[in-house]
């Protein structure tokens, strides 16, 4: 195994960190904790930190809960396999970028996507006035923000919420996430 | 009634609830699970809300929260509002360049019938 292809692509795209794995409680306090301290030694002004820290809780914990709820049948090993996810957080001159992966069931590809496409629809003030009509609907599901998450993301990045879909098989499809926040 | 009194951790805000009618939570609330971390706040301002104080003030000085807790937060609000004895008002605290924070602030003026107050500060 010779490591320098992967740290040389990594070194490329300017990343801070990277994970591919099961998404626990522990790993996110521990990556929470790394980006603070990380931006504090870049000297990142307030706001910046906020920002990226703010959309980087959403986008760790969406992938947290989905991966909770997502029912995979199959061998444990299968099991394993498409309970893990990736993400990566990089950061260059202009902006910071958070991209998530994870696999999904294709039955529900379709809801995700018109969700998205939705929230990517409406202007700043449209998303500022639907986050105020779901979170006093409490359509809120008993363990994540439930549907508010997108809306917060696209909020507070102030960023359209770039995605793709990639077909796995029959039965799985496999979502990257992509949010920018631009710096200043 | 007893106070209730939890310190802060990475993911889970200062609670510092007085019989005496001053209620506060400040620090960050991005646990996973809100709800569990939530429900004894409200339960005690459930039993608070038997007999309170004439006045209640309440202090929100929150540095971060994720959606998980908006909704808990609102929840709190809810319970409050809820009670008939007290004048509760609410001091809704925020860092002088987070527009975030003031902006959360307002959604939850705009939704609860209670005297909120916005008050800028440098540093949380």
């Amino acid at each position: 195994m010779d490591a320098f292809n992967l740290y040389s692509q990594m070194e490329r795209d300017d990343v801070l960190i990277a994970f591919k794995g099961s998404i626990t409680s522990e790993l996110l306090t521990s990556i929470l904790q790394i980006m603070e301290t990380k931006m504090e030694d870049l000297h990142e002004a307030p706001r910046t930190r906020k920002k990226v820290f703010n959309v980087l809780v959403e986008c760790l914990q969406n992938l947290y809960h989905h991966i909770d709820e997502f029912e995979v049948e199959g061998s444990a090993l299968e099991v394993s396999e498409k309970k893990s996810a990736i993400f990566s957080i990089s950061r260059n001159f202009e902006c910071y970028n958070i991209v998530t992966g994870n696999f999904v069931s294709t039955e529900n590809v379709e809801k995700l996507t018109n969700r998205i496409n939705m929230v990517n629809g409406l202007t700043r003030e449209e998303l500022k006035a639907y986050y105020k009509k779901i979170l006093n609907n409490g359509e809120i599901s008993e363990k994540g923000g439930g549907g508010l998450g997108f809306i917060d993301i696209a909020k507070k990045s102030g960023e359209k919420l770039e995605y793709s879909i990639r077909e796995i098989d029959e039965n799985y499809s496999f979502f990257t996430l992509t949010v920018k926040i631009a710096q200043n | 009634m007893k106070d209730l009194s939890l310190e802060g951790s990475a993911k889970t805000p200062t609670i510092d609830f007085k019989s005496e009618g001053e209620l506060l939570i400040k620090g960050r609330s991005i646990p996973e699970n809100s709800i569990e971390f939530y429900k004894p706040l409200i339960d005690w301002i459930s039993e608070y809300s038997d007999n309170p104080k004439g006045q209640t003030l309440v202090n929100i000085q929150l540095e971060y929260f994720n959606t998980s807790s908006s909704k808990c937060i609102l929840d709190v609000f809810k319970k409050l509002e809820s009670i008939s004895e007290s004048e509760v008002s609410i001091k809704w605290f925020y860092e002088e360049d987070d527009e975030d924070m003031l902006e959360a602030g307002e959604d939850y003026e705009a939704i609860i019938d209670l005297k909120f107050e916005m008050i800028e500060v440098e540093e949380l």
